[in-house]
């Protein structure tokens, strides 16, 4: 198969063999030629954004929704670093993701020509990897690489550099049969061996937990992770990553662990004996001071990424592999050890303590005194109305704590937000990116009042591209997680956490000034209305101001750099466990 | 801390310096000495790395390493199955009345003279850096002008390679396959197949070693077949 193109059909034609159908990016000077083919291709439907960074996480979003690669584009200088934030973000959360930028010239690279950056080597650290292509014979078999590193293995971001010259130039067209990738092989088959490992200390364990990370999401392993809880009922916590990976509504589930986990989830790993951590990275925000994180327990770690195995925390039985086909063996070997052991382990005391837990504190919230709204009432209605079937996203801070609470959780894809890099602003547009891939779906994107101003001009996008998704803006007029800390551990000195946004600017009428819905909350009585109204627009974004209490506080509470046993339900309130304090 | 000295074979293209050094550096680790060059394949570049760290910290280096696309195999070597070199130009003062004792240094350590002037003498040296290290500690009171040291290049004793290898292609993937599905997995069929078919013990990209190595540490090389006998010079 061999034509002859112009660079820059060639580099559209490649991303047409990838099978892209979605673009989201903006055009300028160095990226100018690939945008002429564009034109022409009836298989991409390119989105114009307006900032790039808008691209971005919009590409994040229609990955993240689907398990697909997500591709945006911008030109060189600018245009290029506005896509460092989402790239950074998609390296966080392991999201597939090809960035293509425009290069100047390759004549002109290093001269500090017009809107020239070295974006190969700014996105060096962020990236899964990166290419800077000067020959036009390159194109198709570059980008062919970029697909292939960017979804499989560990999933991630890789940017595609491609000089102006090189898209002006003309070649002979070739989608390649394979790739050049020696340094590149990811294990995605477990060792057996491992697995059997895994698989004695499991029915040895008295205390086991499954502790799930968003690998199994990425891995598509739900099915197999309920299969595997099921089979010897063990306790299952979800990281922020992973919720719905199991249902929350499953009675093995014990909720979300971390900094602002239930009391429940945080318990079961800090008293647990044995953690089998699959596709999780024992982050910061999970596992607090890390010297006394779940102290008694083995570590059994599955993880397609070898480097996350023993980096913050020792692994007794390390297991390379994608979270599918571990979970899968890891079944297996049960079931065989089971039989050859002749007894089924019996963990229903262990079960039985975490569900009095569970019961005695669950994840709740007090109504403001004052009578104003409280946020978590705002965002539990949000999710009873419209279901586990919507798609949630969410920004940055308070309000994606509740979110991750509060919304109902049952299926996996169906939760997005910025995880690893705390990106606020994600939300808008990572729900534009859900709602182009998954047209079907009710998209929510929570965002705070902070949040939405960060990103909110692709609702531009949303309008005239018809792509409309909801937002709830949670609308505390603080930088609310910022807030809640100079509350807690700055006596109460609000520096610069003051956003006003109770009257400037004005969210509905923005909202209509960008081509959708602006409506307004601010009373309990009004909030099942406004949703309902909210729901029923199809055809434009929505934009809801809920008008919320300003003091409302995230809890659970484990201060940074504290022991997870030092978790608070409220201000000075540690749960009591088992009779004595957790 | 020990000292640690990792052969890394990687990809031959451009940019691949600065992703290693880069790496190295904002994952919080420094580098003693670093050199790079061709090897006996022209599409792969063999860079000696040389740090000092603990054990685990080495297993998180070589790891990260291994992740980067263009690092083809990483191996460490162990000193004592290892043949270490680094080469030395030291620029020393030499009149009419030191020379001869100069000179005299030069042939202790088999080192050669490249450049003479009227008040200095040139000397290329090479060795193990301790061997370097006596020949300075000798010259220096005749007074060093100028030095300049090349990072230490080394490589396994013995018959075999540790770039033996072949640089497979991988197949090219159906669109937008989620990740790692069952059709991308070119090969290895579990992740034991590399460093067991490896003579050398490759680290990348296997990881699920359950002997006594962790996942992706940096496997020593093995000794040579027979002691090396009569190789290492002075």
């Amino acid at each position: 198969m061999s034509e002859q193109l112009t660079g820059a059909q060639a580099l559209i034609r490649a991303l047409e063999h990838a099978g892209v159908d979605t673009v989201f990016g903006i055009p300028g000077g160095a990226i100018l030629p690939a945008y002429d083919p564009m034109l022409d291709s009836t298989q991409i439907r390119h989105i114009l954004v307006r900032h790039e960074q808008g691209a971005g996480h919009a590409a994040q979003g229609y990955a993240s929704a689907t398990g697909k690669t997500g591709v945006c584009m911008a030109t060189s200088g600018p245009g290029a670093t506005n896509l460092v934030t989402p790239i950074a973000d998609a390296y966080m959360d392991s999201v597939p993701m090809v960035a293509i930028t425009g290069q100047v010239a390759s004549a002109s690279i290093g001269t500090d020509a017009f809107q020239e950056a070295d974006i190969r080597g700014i996105t060096m650290p962020i990236t899964k990897h990166n290419f800077l292509v000067n020959d036009p014979n390159e194109i198709a078999s570059t980008i062919a690489e970029a697909f292939h590193i960017a979804s499989t293995g560990r999933p991630g971001p890789v940017l595609v550099d491609v000089t102006k010259d090189a898209m002006q130039a003309t070649v002979d067209f070739h989608w390649p049969t394979e790739l050049s990738l020696p340094g590149y092989r990811p294990v995605t088959r477990p060792h057996p061996k491992q697995v059997r490992e895994a698989a004695r200390l499991i029915a040895a364990a008295e205390k086991p937990v499954l502790y799930v990370g968003g690998g199994v999401i990425r891995a598509k392993a739900s099915a197999e992770l309920k299969q595997l809880a099921e089979l010897l009922g063990i306790p299952v916590v979800t990281t922020l990553m992973a919720r719905g990976a199991l249902p929350d509504t499953h009675e093995l589930h014990f909720g979300m662990p971390g900094m602002h986990g239930s009391v429940s989830a945080v318990g079961a790993l800090q008293r647990s004996d044995l953690l089998i951590c699959l596709g999780a990275r024992f982050d910061d925000r999970v596992t607090g001071k890390l010297s006394s994180f779940a102290p008694e327990a083995k570590v059994i770690h599955a993880d397609i990424d070898p480097a996350e195995i023993g980096k913050n925390r020792a692994a007794d039985v390390p297991i390379v592999g994608d979270c599918k086909e571990v979970i899968s063996d890891l079944i297996q070997a049960l079931q065989t050890e089971i039989a050859s052991n002749g007894r089924t382990p019996d963990y229903s005391a262990w079960r039985g303590l975490l569900d009095s837990v569970k019961a005695k504190y669950p994840v709740g919230y007090d109504e403001p005194e004052d009578g104003s709204l409280s946020p978590q009432y705002v965002i539990q209605r949000i999710g009873q109305i419209a279901g586990p079937d919507a798609i949630y996203t969410s920004g940055v801070g308070q309000h994606q704590m509740w979110a991750a609470h509060y919304l109902p959780f049952e299926k996996p894809l169906h939760w997005l937000n910025s995880g690893g890099l705390g990106t606020m602003g994600y939300s808008v547009p990572a729900a534009m990116g859900a709602k182009v891939a998954r047209p079907d779906k009710t998209v929510w994107a929570i965002d705070g009042d902070g949040c939405f101003q960060m990103t909110n001009q692709e609702l531009v996008t949303c309008a005239l591209e018809g792509i409309p998704i909801k937002v709830a803006v949670i609308n505390n007029q603080s930088l609310g997680m910022v807030r809640q800390w100079q509350t807690l551990f700055y006596d109460k000195r609000y520096s610069n956490t003051d956003l006003h946004s109770a009257r400037i600017p004005d969210f509905a009428k923005l909202a209509e000034a960008m081509g959708g819905v602006g409506l307004r909350c601010s009373d309990k009585e009004s909030v099942d209305a406004t949703i309902d109204k909210a729901m029923s627009v199809t055809d434009q974004p929505v934009v809801v101001d809920f008008v919320v209490h300003r003091d409302a506080m995230v809890w659970p509470m484990v201060a940074a750099g504290t022991s997870n046993d030092d978790i608070q339900i409220a201000r000075d309130m540690a749960p009591k466990w088992d009779g004595e304090e957790l | 801390m020990s000292k640690h000295t990792l052969s890394i074979l990687v990809e031959n293209k451009h940019g691949v310096l600065a992703r290693v050094a880069a790496l190295i550096s904002r994952r919080g680790f420094n580098i003693d000495s670093l050199a790079v060059g061709p090897t006996e394949h022209p599409e792969v570049s063999r860079m000696t790395i040389a740090v000092s760290v603990d054990e685990q910290p080495l297993e998180q280096i070589t790891k990260q390493l291994n992740k980067l696309v263009n690092v083809i195999k990483i191996v460490e070597l162990e000193p004592t199955a290892t043949v270490q070199r680094e080469l030395l130009l030291v620029k020393v003062k030499a009149d009419t009345l030191s020379r001869g004792q100069v000179l005299e240094t030069v042939q202790l350590f088999r080192a050669k003279v490249v450049d003479v002037a009227p008040d200095a003498i040139t000397i290329e040296a090479t060795g193990n850096p301790e061997k370097l290290e006596a020949m300075l500690r000798v010259l220096e009171p005749f007074g060093v002008r100028e030095l300049v040291q090349s990072g230490m290049v080394a490589i396994g004793r013995g018959s075999r390679s540790i770039s033996d290898r072949t640089l497979r292609p991988v197949p090219v993937p159906p669109p937008h396959v989620a990740s790692g599905a069952p059709a991308l997995q070119a090969r290895p069929a579990t992740s034991q197949a590399g460093s067991a078919s490896s003579p050398t013990g490759t680290t990348s990209p296997s990881g699920n070693s359950p002997a006594a190595h962790h996942p992706n540490h940096p496997v020593p090389a093995p000794p040579p077949g027979r002691p090396a006998a009569g190789v290492r010079p002075a």
